[in-house]
């Protein structure tokens, strides 16, 4: 069966989720393309959304038509082409609206799991849970023909594990979308030990369609992106952990993030990270890849007492961040957490000027991300940046470049683990999913 | 013997902001004025030029499509809102794509000749940010042939009309000499708006205007030839002249020193439904050109300062050629060479044209000519060029549709 094929009936389960809904709206608009040429006219094509809750399916039908609304306004100059022989749509407004209209018409928005026996190709994104991905793996199988594929969109767990407890004899893959999948170029792609060819062909033909950038990453619990995230995160936690006596934890929290953004001048300081992603998911994937890799050392006594906390961070459904390390107003932190008083401190001018005053200057000509982002000189930039960082002796540059040497063993490590075949891969993850101006893996230290 | 039968004055122009993507103040999500801001701010900047604004005897509206924009007609009814005494005074709307501007000042000068007013306040003005880009591309296709046109055009059907010119002179002429010449007129475009305040470029900091001039096309989002950059602004915004007789300048008390003299122009209407002769020419504008000359008396050379419609960069050059400056697909080596720089030998677009300053359709002919009178009063602050005494005049050549409706007006400054 060709992908083409495939795409007449798909299905997402966990549809009205974060990573479910984005996924949605990805396959739509392919779906709806298929659709609308000619030789698919007397098809019946069909988008089968399923999720537990009713209630967030019920959002999701105006998030849908939102969402595919952007997508064709930006992609009206090939929509024209598409509708071409529509003598009745002249307008870019009318076209659009079609196009809306059609995509909105392959769906079908469901909380019975049945409808999904006629897929060709499932996307499973319930949470991140075992018993239950299993179960519901399992469910599916009995469910669907012999030739259905699988892809999940597990951030931990080890696909040949799933496919294994699942009974899937490798019709299952990893496909590992960030977050928000329509804006995120980035899949990883993790084959099980099993996973057929086919599905692999399958998977990258996909990639393709969805003009999306595949790295793949060997089958092994938290994979290159989590990887690297959970021990980069783990040892900003530790950091904290040893500061705490002199700063307290807010003050080391502070301290942290503030290296992580500013001196090794990242998209968003670690803290803020852990807070976008949310604090119980870091927590699960923790425990998730502990099990799996059994590693004692992937744990954090501070992001359990968060979480037992209900100090959650994650995201409002506008995008807007959660208060959890730290606090925010319209997305700048503006207070930190202490564990130990159970509150949060108001920056102060003063406070911060103390630490700061510490840790010492930025290297001279220090641009922020955002800055750099954009200019075609970046690379330069940055290595005049680490160059002056190195050549400092302030508090602050030492803990920067501590930092920067334990990121670059962590993607090393997994190099040597074999959870990556090249720096190139890792690199890859770090600048392509999170953003970074530069990879791990660098001749800066 | 002089074109028209008696004199034509221009005086107190005035033009408000080009709000738009590239100005700090813009934000697409935030409120912004309407049209009885721009009207009354564009109007009142001009009236507090003059010393008598109740011996102002009528008004002209330049507007291309508010219609849709804003969801507003009969446009003349906003006139008397700008000051207590145009209370039952005439006003006309006029229209004429992205030429409506200039109509307004047709107009304006029609009327005095007929005897009917002495002193004509124009005001220009269109809002375009009222809908997204891909919107608006729809309301701006209405100055092409809708029924003959659009179904078959491109998303953004009028940079696309410009994309295949740029793509014709491309093939005739030489793709990177072509390219060089219009990602030259960019840059000459952003680096005069970065000395104009009210330009919509003005807060523009970018150190590589060059490559950004020069960025590659990507036809899958955009259009063929050009890129973004070659393109004129999204923009809110008016403009205002009044236009007098001689009895006129003395009713409102402007000291002839104020003021400078309309010449002559011309105004020249090309068939909708056909298509351009020859895409490599701007035919209709060069037609303007020489009969605006020949009515003035002078040539080319006689100007000090020129102001074109440079939608697209690359209309800019064709522009050039039209008014000219240069002879047919030379206009990009003339660009590249400097001429159209503020110090080269025709300062042309010297405030940054519909690239740099923008382009409030509506507008936009009654900002030309603000502009060129401004710079032979001497009062065009940063963006000043030397008027010579040997050339005293200027002109201003406005566009609709695709080389399809055109006014060229010339500007004489007073001994
Ligand atoms: N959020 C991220 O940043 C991110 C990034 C990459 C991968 N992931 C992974 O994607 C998956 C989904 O994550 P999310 O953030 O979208 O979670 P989410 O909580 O936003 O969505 C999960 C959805 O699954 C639904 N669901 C739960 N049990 C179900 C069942 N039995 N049948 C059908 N629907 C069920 C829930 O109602 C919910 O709508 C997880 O495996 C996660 O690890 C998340």
């Amino acid at each position: 069966m060709t992908l083409d094929e495939r795409l007449q009936n798909v299905a997402v389960i966990g549809a009205a989720g974060k990573m479910g809904s984005g996924i949605a709206v990805l396959i739509a608009q392919e779906m709806a393309k298929l659709k609308l040429k000619p030789e698919n006219n007397d098809k019946i094509y069909r988008l089968n959304l399923i999720d537990v809750s009713e209630k967030a399916l019920d959002g999701m039908r105006l998030y849908m038509k939102t969402q595919l609304l952007k997508v064709a306004e930006k992609s009206t100059v090939t929509l024209r082409g598409i509708y071409e022989g529509r003598e009745d749509l002249v307008e870019n407004a009318e076209i659009i609206n079609a196009f809306v209209d059609d995509s909105y018409a392959l769906l079908n928005f469901t909380t019975d799991i049945k409808v999904t026996k006629d897929a060709h190709l499932v996307f499973e994104a319930i949470f991140e849970n075992e018993e239950i991905k299993i179960k519901v793996l399992k469910t599916l199988r009995e469910l669907v023909n012999e030739d259905t594929l699988f892809m999940t969109n597990t951030s931990s767990i080890p696909i040949s594990y799933l496919d294994e407890k699942a009974g899937l004899g490798g019709r299952i893959i990893g496909y590992h979308f960030y977050n928000p999948p329509v804006i995120q170029r980035l899949v990883e792609v993790i084959a099980a030990k099993a996973t057929t060819d086919e599905l692999k062909d399958v998977a990258q033909e996909l990639g393709k369609k969805l003009r999306k950038t595949l790295v793949s990453s060997s089958d092994i619990s938290g994979f290159i992106g989590n990887g690297h995230f959970s021990r980069d995160g783990l040892y900003a936690l530790n950091e904290v952990e040893r500061l705490k006596d002199k700063y307290e934890y807010h003050g080391s929290i502070y301290i942290m993030n503030k290296i992580s953004q500013d001196f090794l001048v990242r998209p968003m300081g670690i803290f803020q990270l852990i807070d976008y992603v949310g604090i119980d998911i870091i927590e699960c994937l923790l425990r998730v890849m502990r099990t799996h890799l059994d590693d004692e050392s992937l744990t954090s006594s501070l992001i359990d007492k968060m979480a037992n906390n209900k100090i959650l961070g994650g995201q409002y459904s506008s995008g807007a961040q959660k208060d959890g390390f730290l606090k925010y107003e319209k997305n700048r932190p503006v207070g930190v957490y202490n564990i130990e008083g159970g509150k949060y401190f108001s920056f102060d001018d003063e406070w911060r000027k103390n630490i700061d005053n510490d840790l010492g200057i930025l290297p001279e000509g220090y641009s922020p991300w955002r800055t750099l982002l954009s200019d075609a000189k970046k690379q330069d930039k940055l290595k005049a940046h680490f160059n002056n960082l190195k050549k400092m002796n302030t508090w602050g540059a030492k803990l920067a470049l501590s930092y920067l040497k334990k990121t670059k063993e962590v993607a090393l490590k997994l190099l040597s683990d074999g959870v990556a075949t090249s720096a190139d891969e890792v690199n890859a993850i770090l600048t392509n999913g999170f953003y970074w101006l530069y990879g791990p893996i660098n001749d800066y230290i | 013997m002089s074109f028209f039968r008696k004199k034509i004055y221009a005086t107190a122009g005035f033009n408000t902001i080009s709000l738009g993507s590239g100005r700090k103040e813009f934000h697409p999500k935030k409120p912004r004025p309407g049209i009885e801001h721009y009207i009354k701010e564009a109007g009142l900047g001009s009236i507090d030029q003059i010393n008598k604004p109740e011996n102002i005897d009528e008004g002209v509206i330049g507007n291309f499509m508010a219609e849709r924009f804003c969801r507003q007609g009969n446009l003349g009814g906003f006139f008397p809102m700008v000051h207590p005494t145009f209370q039952y005074k005439p006003c006309i709307r006029v229209e004429g794509a992205c030429d409506s501007g200039g109509l307004a000042l047709v107009t304006a000068i029609k009327t005095i000749l007929a005897d009917l007013a002495d002193v004509v306040l124009c005001i220009g003005f269109e809002i375009q940010n009222s809908v997204k880009a891909i919107y608006g591309a729809d309301y701006l296709a209405g100055a092409g042939w809708y029924s003959g046109e659009r179904k078959k055009g491109h998303a953004y059907f009028f940079p696309d009309q410009f994309s295949q010119r740029a793509g014709a002179c491309f093939e005739k002429f030489g793709k990177e000499r072509i390219r060089a010449g219009m990602a030259q007129w960019y840059v000459n475009a952003i680096e005069n708006a970065r000395k104009n305040p009210k330009a919509q470029e003005y807060h523009n900091r970018n150190s590589d205007l060059m490559s950004t001039g020069l960025t590659p096309p990507n036809p899958k989002v955009f259009c063929e030839h050009i890129n973004v950059f070659d393109c004129s602004k999204v923009s809110d915004g008016a403009s205002a002249m009044m236009f007098t007789s001689e009895e006129g300048l003395k009713k409102i008390g402007v000291d002839g020193k104020d003021a400078v003299e309309a010449v002559a122009y011309a105004q020249i209407q090309d068939n909708l439904t056909t298509p351009p002769p020859d895409l490599t020419k701007l035919s209709t504008c060069e037609i303007a050109a020489k009969h605006a000359y020949q009515r003035a008396g002078i040539k080319s050379k006689d100007l000090s300062v020129l102001d074109v419609h440079d939608c697209f960069s690359i209309a800019g050059l064709l522009a050039v050629e039209a008014a000219g400056f240069a002879d047919h697909g030379e206009g990009a080596d003339f660009v590249k060479e400097g001429n159209t720089k503020v110090s080269g030998q025709i300062p042309t677009n010297t405030t940054g044209g519909l690239i740099g300053y923008g382009h409030p359709t509506g507008a936009s002919g009654v900002r030309q000519a603000v502009d060129i009178v401004h710079q032979l009063l001497g009062k065009a602050g940063d963006c000043q060029v030397k008027i010579d005494s040997n050339r005293p005049y200027g002109m201003m050549s406005s566009m609709g549709g695709n080389d399809k409706t055109v006014v060229a007006m010339i500007f004489e400054k007073l001994e």
